[in-house]
């Protein structure tokens, strides 16, 4: 049973670059949270202060219930696993995971019970005598996972441990992952840049921009209900369109919608599989061009402005490039003010 | 070193030429010397010797001033590395890892030794020596050897230090380790080959010291180096000298021996961030 609270934690660096903005989490027992968020929104920043090797400039870390914000990385009952591995070159990897079990005093008998017990966790039974540099770089990971869980963390933190890794593996290696942590329960927070890790792994996501959270959710709902434009724009693919509302419509050049809100501007979000298309010679938007990826297909299209738009069609073959088209959406969202101020019942 | 050589699938007839003319420049003279240490009679215009014999062993080893040099060196080295590495290891790590106001001007007088010509710099110390009674003393030789051994003793661990992975000490300090079981367990054990290389250097580089033995030492210290020197310069016996830098090849070989086992091919590439 272990717990994560993170409250209003604040990392501004000395050159005074606000890494993590008044920050807080709470991550339940056994959870995964997945930390999403653009190059320099302050992941890394922030697991590292959970871990131990950054000094929070504010607020506070618990862990079942212990207030572990002043603690060095050693005094603390988490684990981490690096983007870079980090493995001790100069052991093989028995020594690699023994090593911290030593330093608890742990008699030989039990360390080389319990590391053979985690090599066979992460698939990699027999491997105790190879030295580091002899694994691949999927088995390099997987050794730097079964030394962080063979101490028995309370908290597991993954910095993005799968970005080095080509596609392939590192869908391979999710899973197994997403399988341990299942299998052991144990609470994990993981940062990535990639949404679909974040979509396939996590029982639920922090968007973060700038340091600030933008939304935590669910994958599902992160995906169908993105309460700012920035996780509208960031998760999946979307149209967001800058516009005026006039009396109950939403306007952007000969493209109108109607939009029950008080008038102003407003950014409307429209996902491409809700945006329907019928042939029309009305202004309102043209065929800049058709792919066909088989399954479906994707329509890129032209408002009058300019303004380009996706919508992915069932069958592809019915449009044409320079063709007039009237847009149908099923589904949107309006933001003002970087808020969610409507969302049509889906 | 070997591992400068280029593997290429084709005969490389300039390195095969360049390693040639190295060969000469190198072996040529050692050859000479080793031939005039085992020379009883050589006279001009023979290529060869006419007599080859251990005479001059003999009578080079049974010298005691030869052994007390021997002696002497060994000691006065030893000592100037041990200070050394107690000294300049912990400075190289702090200047390697912690910064702390003055940093870059303090690295840099450590090296600045080496930027001047040094004789005019051995030359001023000795005045000061001499005000200090250091002059023709043992502690004042391990002095100015020290001085000597500053450059490799800071700069190549300096340069190792900083090769570590910042990674690989935090994901130690991550499963338990204190600081300074993260130094011990991981950071020594990953500067240590390079580290052990600067060691040998200013090992093998304070026993073939003489200039500051020179200056500094006589006329009451005669290290082995500086013996030989006055041998070639004051007998007219080619043979004494030529037997004492034979025997001065041990350590150097020795040496050599050791860094292949304990150090290893990349070792100098990764110190220095290759
Ligand atoms: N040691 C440091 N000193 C000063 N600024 C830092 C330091 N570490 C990070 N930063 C800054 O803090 C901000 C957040 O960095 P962080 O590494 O947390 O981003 P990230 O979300 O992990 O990005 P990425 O996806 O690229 O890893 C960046 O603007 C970065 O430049
Ligand atoms: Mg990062």
């Amino acid at each position: 049973m272990s717990v994560l609270h993170i409250v209003e934690v604040t990392k501004t660096f000395p050159g005074g670059t606000n890494a993590v903005d008044s920050f807080s989490l709470d991550v339940a027992d056994g959870e995964l949270v997945c930390l999403l968020g653009p190059s320099g929104s302050g992941k890394s920043t922030l697991l590292r202060m959970v871990g131990g090797f950054e000094q929070p400039t504010g607020g506070r870390i618990t862990i079942d219930g212990e207030d572990v914000t002043h603690l060095p990385p050693e005094r603390r009952p988490t684990g981490m696993v690096f983007q870079s591995h980090a493995l001790w070159t100069h052991m093989n990897v028995f020594k690699n995971l023994a090593f911290g079990l030593k330093l608890r005093h742990m008699p030989a008998n039990l360390i080389k019970e319990k590391v053979e017990a985690v090599l066979e966790l992460v698939g990699l039974a027999g491997y105790g005598d190879r030295m580091t540099t002899q694994l691949s770089g999927g088995q390099q990971q997987r050794v730097a996972l079964a030394r962080s869980l063979v101490l028995e963390p309370k908290i597991l933190l993954l910095d993005e441990p799968f970005a080095s890794l080509d596609q392939h593996l590192r869908e391979r290696l999710r899973e197994e992952v997403r399988d341990i942590q299942q299998r052991l329960k144990i609470t994990t927070l993981f940062v990535t840049h990639g949404q679909d890790e974040a979509l396939s792994m996590a029982d639920r996501i922090v968007v973060m921009a700038n340091g600030k959270t933008e939304q935590i959710d669910r994958p599902d709902v992160v995906y169908r209900n993105p309460q700012t434009p920035f996780v509208a724009g960031f998760i999946g693919t979307m149209n967001l369109i800058e516009g005026e509302v006039q009396g109950g419509h939403f306007v952007r050049a000969d493209f109108t919608v109607p939009l029950p809100i008080a008038d102003g501007p407003a950014t409307l979000a429209i996902r491409p599989e809700s945006l329907d298309l019928a042939a029309s010679d009305k202004p309102g938007a043209s065929v800049h061009r058709v792919t066909d990826y088989g399954t479906h297909g994707l329509v890129d299209l032209d408002l009058a402005d300019g303004t380009r738009l996706k919508s992915m069609v069932a069958h592809p073959d019915l449009f044409r490039a320079g063709q007039g088209i009237e847009l149908l959406p099923r589904a949107v969202a309006a933001y003002r003010n970087n808020q969610q101020i409507y969302r049509s019942s889906p | 070193m070997t591992t400068l050589a280029l593997v290429r699938p084709r005969t490389d007839w300039l390195g095969i030429v360049f390693a040639a003319l190295l060969t000469i420049a190198i072996v040529g003279p050692l050859l000479v010397v080793g031939t005039w240490a085992f020379t009883e009679v050589w006279r001009y215009p023979n290529v060869i010797p006419q007599q080859f014999g251990f005479r001059f062993w003999g009578q080079t080893l049974g010298r005691p001033d030869v052994w007390n040099a021997l002696m002497l060196s060994l000691q006065l080295t030893t000592v100037v590395t041990l200070l050394s590495a107690a000294i300049c290891l912990p400075a190289a790590y702090a200047f390697a890892r912690m910064s702390f106001p003055g940093r870059n001007i303090l690295f840099f007088s450590f090296l600045a030794g080496h930027a001047f010509p040094k004789f005019g710099l051995l030359v001023a110390i000795a005045a000061i020596f001499l005000q200090l009674d250091l002059i023709g003393t043992f502690w004042g030789v391990v002095l100015i050897q020290l001085v000597g051994t500053l450059m490799f003793m800071i700069w190549i661990p300096v340069a190792a230090f900083q090769a570590v992975d910042r990674r690989m000490e935090e994901a130690a300090r991550d499963v338990g380790a204190s600081p300074l079981r993260v130094f011990w367990s991981i950071t020594l054990p990953q500067a240590g080959p390079t580290i052990a290389a600067a060691v040998l250097l200013s090992f093998v580089g304070t026993f073939y010291e003489t200039e500051g033995a020179w200056l500094i030492g006589a006329p009451g210290i005669r290290t082995m180096p500086v013996l030989m020197i006055s041998y070639i310069n004051n007998q007219m016996v080619i043979q004494f000298g030529a037997v004492l830098s034979v025997v001065l090849w041990v350590p150097s070989f020795i040496a050599l021996m050791f860094a292949r086992r304990v150090i290893g091919g990349g070792a100098f590439a990764r110190g220095f961030g290759g």
